[in-house]
């Protein structure tokens, strides 16, 4: 059993990516004591915050592999998971567009592929099918392959989502618990961050782009992850109907391709670009990329507003050495699940399951909750709510009737909810991401010093200690009249 | 009710006093924020009133001037209230913590809800996004009215009256301010602000100059900043990095129209804003447009009197008062960028606001009515910083076709 | 000496030159009204200038203010560092005086606070 003085779990997830959120919601339908550690001070940190914000049908990756076997699961899961968690998703099915008769044989092969891999619906749609469903498309594209399972979501909505839930059902979020040491002591892994320390029986190793040195800390170096940027460049809500499906151009060596996408808030995404790096903390964007994501973006959709730009962005991808998933068990009682790279996001349900299954099969009882509720009410709850309803709500707490970012009209009531609720904001992008305040037009020029204050009230923090996104990212220096 | 009033700024309470002394009653001023007075609460320079009052006021006094004739007055408002949405057929629908959900029909509307600033975003600034990154409205706030530092070491983006007045608020308060960078060949500031704000303090002008890239994780540890060629593209190899930890943006003010454009007015394209006629009415019948959500100001007094004129109009349009006997468009060289009005559709004398493109000395703005000069003015020098003025006379205006605005000038 | 200035007096920022010999002025040119001409005097003999910025409240929040007169410019940054210890007890109107003399001018209230 554990020292003494050190809090024990029954199971501790590395990382609040999407991964580790599925993960540790998974495995709150057991009587498991859980924690997720998180190296910031939010969840979905990593990829799950900057991404594609796409589910994939399931046609891209080679037949066989978890990628493809996971994807394909996941896919078909992602509908009732999103329902449950109350988070948004569309099903606005996806194209893969081909130029000439050279990309025509590629998605044809495509097609092939998804078929082998259980896709269902595919079918390939001739240029005037094509136009029709999707107006703005160039005239260049000959036809293209059509997914009508493939779906939109917002990545860091479900990753919240899910810990949340996770929460709900009893299992703690540690935040700014940077993993950097594991000690196996029986059967228990003792996890330090620093002077921090916690014990555990299972370890889930969701660790992005350090899973390499987490699992290095069992002394499994089977593997490396490097990241591999993405940049992405996204639009005004004004711009959202230029694409209806998920418009992918034919994939290459590099990966699926630039696209572009409505998103579930009715944004236009366009992205992403593909280069490996090797420093896994720069985030930057770079001229070059944007200016290639406009190009090839353009080709595809040749109408895209960019002077309508809300925001640019870069992802890190966390590619794994073998290609595949890297979903393995190096000691008993701790599982990777590192490389998650695209499709991570659509699989998330079903690397969750398969993460479940590995330990029931090492032998681990789980035991399922009575009072396990998979259900967490929608963060978008307020917004989605009729006149009645909202008056009613407004009436109860009126604070649901002041509307603090006007442009993505989220009201105090909604920011308060996202402090407060699992799991919490704890700084201005946290509210961001929970709520879109800031996520608008004026990209938080005008709601920022007040959901600062609020920050500040509800944390019980100075005004000057409120952080964009934890750490040292402090928003204010100080007061004024103090610095000279 | 017979008048409703978007927007508690100058704009809006300068509408709301002019349609009450044109005997409206019945009428509302509805603002979002806690109080009336608009972007002017946090402007606490001075410099506003010079033209209006003659004298010079900052921004919370002349806001004053206004606010005490709507108290005065008794013209109701409600604070903290938020028009979610206008129809063409002039329900409101508007939302606050006392009475929820709400809608008002009214028999005319003006729209006064002002402008927001460009952000980063939609200038796609290369580079991480660290704290530290602030618009310089957003930063104005949070000095003058939340009392807190945003940064100690500045470089500013964009030398729009906004970031020149920022320039010198954050030295006051002991903040070191860099540079202040402009895209173009000339400020889009007033020439007085440069002098104040940036000379006053030996704070570096580069003109031509942009941000071509942002450092640091967490927060701001510097930019990178390049000289511009004419095109306004960097020019390779003549980047520089500036450390500080804070970047402030005046980059341009956009009209805010989210709300006209659901209430069906047709909005320019150059100016961001509705078009309008003479009365500042937009092209929904009974709709009027004024101050910064019509078109971006650079004097709060000019705001002040379109306000009027709007208030005014709308008070006559309540009464049923419909003059109409011209229907002239105003069209530019494209050297005058814009005109407000966009229509005249009654033959009145009309003050004619523009703004230029570009900076021109010597220049000479032509009225043409086809192909007649009816009207000319000359000015030493126009910038696109400054809003210029030129009057129509009624006896002029025809009774239809197009008022050709053109401008002759060494550039 | 020719001294070129930019006019702050009014937001048409007249081009002021100002030809001096010995230290006396002999010709001001450029300006479109006689204040002009007296900013144009005054800026070349004794700069001064309106400051404006905040003083805090008892509570700490800020409570704009500003010179009731213009002050000299060589003393602006002067007067921010004393006004820095400044704390106002709320409310405030429009011209309250929150300081009797610093450099010269009264600081005065330019909102109503509280």
């Amino acid at each position: 059993m554990a020292a003494e003085g050190i809090a024990y779990y029954d199971a501790a997830v590395i990382g609040a990516g999407v991964a580790g959120a599925m993960t540790a919601r998974e495995l709150s339908r057991y009587d498991l004591k859980i924690c997720i550690l998180e190296k910031e001070n939010d969840v979905a940190m990593g990829a799950s915050r900057a991404n594609s914000a796409i589910v994939h049908a399931g046609f891209d990756a080679k037949e066989g592999t978890l990628k493809a076997k996971l994807n394909v699961k996941g896919s078909e899961m992602m509908s009732r998971v999103a329902q449950e968690l109350g988070v948004k998703y569309k099903n606005n099915g996806s194209l893969v567009i081909a130029f000439d008769e050279k990309e025509r044989s590629m998605i044809e092969k495509l097609l092939i592929r998804g078929n082998n891999n259980g896709v269902r619906g595919l079918r390939i749609v001739e240029r005037e099918e094509l136009r029709r469903i999707e107006p703005n498309i160039s005239e260049k594209a000959i036809c293209a392959l059509y997914a009508p399972t493939g779906a939109i979501i917002c990545p860091y909505e479900l990753t919240a989502a899910a810990v949340g839930n996770a929460m709900d059902n009893g299992a703690e979020l540690l935040r700014n618990f940077e993993v950097t040491g594991i000690e196996k002591k029986d059967d228990v892994f003792e996890i330090s961050s620093g002077s921090k320390k916690i014990s555990a029986r299972i370890v889930i190793n969701a660790a992005g782009l350090y899973a390499d040195k987490i699992a290095a800390m069992v002394g499994d170096t089977s593997f490396s992850i490097h990241p591999r940027r993405g940049e992405y460049i996204l639009l005004d809500k004004e711009c959202g109907a230029a694409a209806v499906h998920t418009v992918f151009r034919t994939p290459t060596e590099k990966g699926k391709g630039i696209l572009v996408t409505p998103t579930v808030d009715g944004n236009l995404l366009t992205g992403p670009t593909s280069v490996d790096m090797t420093d896994k903390e720069d985030k930057s964007t770079t001229d070059d990329g944007l200016a290639r994501v406009k190009r090839e973006t353009s080709e595809s959709i040749p109408s895209i507003p960019f002077a309508k730009t809300i925001t640019s962005f870069c992802g890190l991808r966390a590619v794994g050495s073998t290609g595949d998933f890297i979903i393995t068990s190096p000691v008993r009682g701790f599982i990777n699940a590192a490389g998650i790279e695209s499709p991570g996001l659509s699989a998330s349900p079903a690397i969750a399951e398969f993460i479940r299954n590995m330990l029931l099969e090492q032998g681990f009882s789980l035991k399922l909750r009575k009072d396990y509720n998979p259900v967490r009410p929608p963060m978008h709850g307020f917004a989605c709510a009729d006149t009645e309803e909202k008056n009613r709500i407004i009436k109860e707490n009126p604070a649901f009737g002041r509307i603090v970012c006007r442009c993505e009209r989220v009201t105090e009531g909604e920011i308060l909810e996202a402090i407060r609720r699992n799991p919490g904001a704890r700084d201005v992008d946290g509210v961001k991401r929970r709520t879109r305040s800031g996520m608008g037009r004026c990209q938080g020029g005008f709601c920022s010093p007040r959901i600062m204050e609020i920050l500040a009230d509800e944390l019980k923090l100075p005004f000057e200690a409120v952080t964009k996104s934890g750490g040292a990212s402090l928003m204010c220096v100080g007061k004024t009249k103090e610095g000279r | 009710m017979e008048l409703v009033i978007i927007g508690g700024g100058p704009a809006g309470m300068s509408a709301a006093v002019a349609a009450y002394e044109s005997g409206v009653r019945d009428m509302m001023i509805i603002e979002r924020d806690e109080a009336l007075g608009g972007i002017l609460r946090q402007c606490i320079h001075n410099g506003f009133g010079l033209h209006r009052f003659g004298e010079e006021l900052t921004g919370p006094e002349y806001a004053w001037k206004y606010e005490k004739q709507v108290k005065e007055l008794g013209i109701p408002f409600k604070l903290n209230t938020t028009v979610l949405d206008i129809t063409p057929d002039k329900t409101i629908t508007a939302v606050n913590p006392e009475d929820g959900v709400f809608t008002i029909k009214a028999k005319a509307v003006i729209l006064a809800m002002g402008c927001r600033e460009r952000p980063r975003g939609a200038l796609n600034i290369a580079g991480t996004r660290p704290a530290g990154i602030y618009s310089a409205g957003t930063a104005q706030k949070l000095v003058n009215m939340k009392g807190f530092m945003p940064g100690r070491s500045v470089v500013i983006l964009g030398s729009g009256d906004i970031g020149l007045i920022m320039a010198r608020r954050m030295t006051l308060e002991g903040a070191e301010v860099k540079a202040v960078c402009e895209l173009m060949p000339y400020s889009g500031g007033l020439a007085r602000n440069i002098e104040q704000c940036l000379n006053d303090f030996k704070i570096p002008l580069r003109l031509s100059h942009t941000v071509v890239r942002v450092f640091g994780k967490e927060r701001l540890t510097g930019v990178s900043v390049a000289r511009v060629d004419e095109n306004r593209r960097p020019v390779p190899g003549t980047e520089e990095y500036i450390p500080c930890d804070t970047l402030l943006l005046s980059v341009g003010l956009i009209p805010e129209n989210e709300l006209s454009k659901s209430a069906g007015i047709a909005l320019s394209g150059v100016t961001g804003g509705p078009e309008v006629n003479q009365d500042r009415q937009t092209t929904v019948p009974g709709i009027f447009a004024c101050g910064n959500v019509l078109h971006v100001h650079d004097l709060v007094d000019f705001v002040s009197e379109e306000a009027e004129t709007a208030g005014k109009k709308a008070a006559e349009y309540i009464i049923g008062i419909r003059k109409k006997n011209a229907d002239v468009t105003l069209k530019t060289d494209g050297r005058i960028r814009y005109t407000v009005p966009q229509r005249i559709t009654e033959k009145s004398d009309v003050n004619v606001y523009f703004r230029v493109g570009d900076v021109f000395r010597g220049a000479c703005i032509n009225v043409y009515s086809g192909g007649r000069l009816i009207a000319s003015r000359k000015k030493a020098r126009v910038a696109p910083g400054e809003m210029e003025v030129i009057k129509i006379k009624k006896e002029l205006i025809p009774d239809s076709g197009e008022l050709y605005f053109e401008l002759e000038a060494k550039k | 000496m020719v001294r070129e200035l930019t006019c702050i007096i009014c937001p048409m920022g007249c081009g002021i030159s100002v030809t001096s010999e010995n230290g006396k002025i002999t010709g001001i040119s450029g300006n479109t009204c006689p204040r002009g001409e007296a900013y144009a005097r005054e800026e070349c003999t004794n700069p001064v200038r309106t400051v404006t910025t905040t003083v805090l409240s008892t509570d700490g929040r800020p409570v704009p203010v500003k010179t009731e007169h213009p002050i000299p410019k060589s003393k602006v940054l002067d007067c921010m560092k004393q006004l820095d210890s400044v704390r106002v007890k709320l409310p405030v109107k429009i011209g309250d005086c929150i300081c009797e003399d610093v450099f010269g001018s009264r600081i005065i209230s330019s909102a109503n606070c509280g």
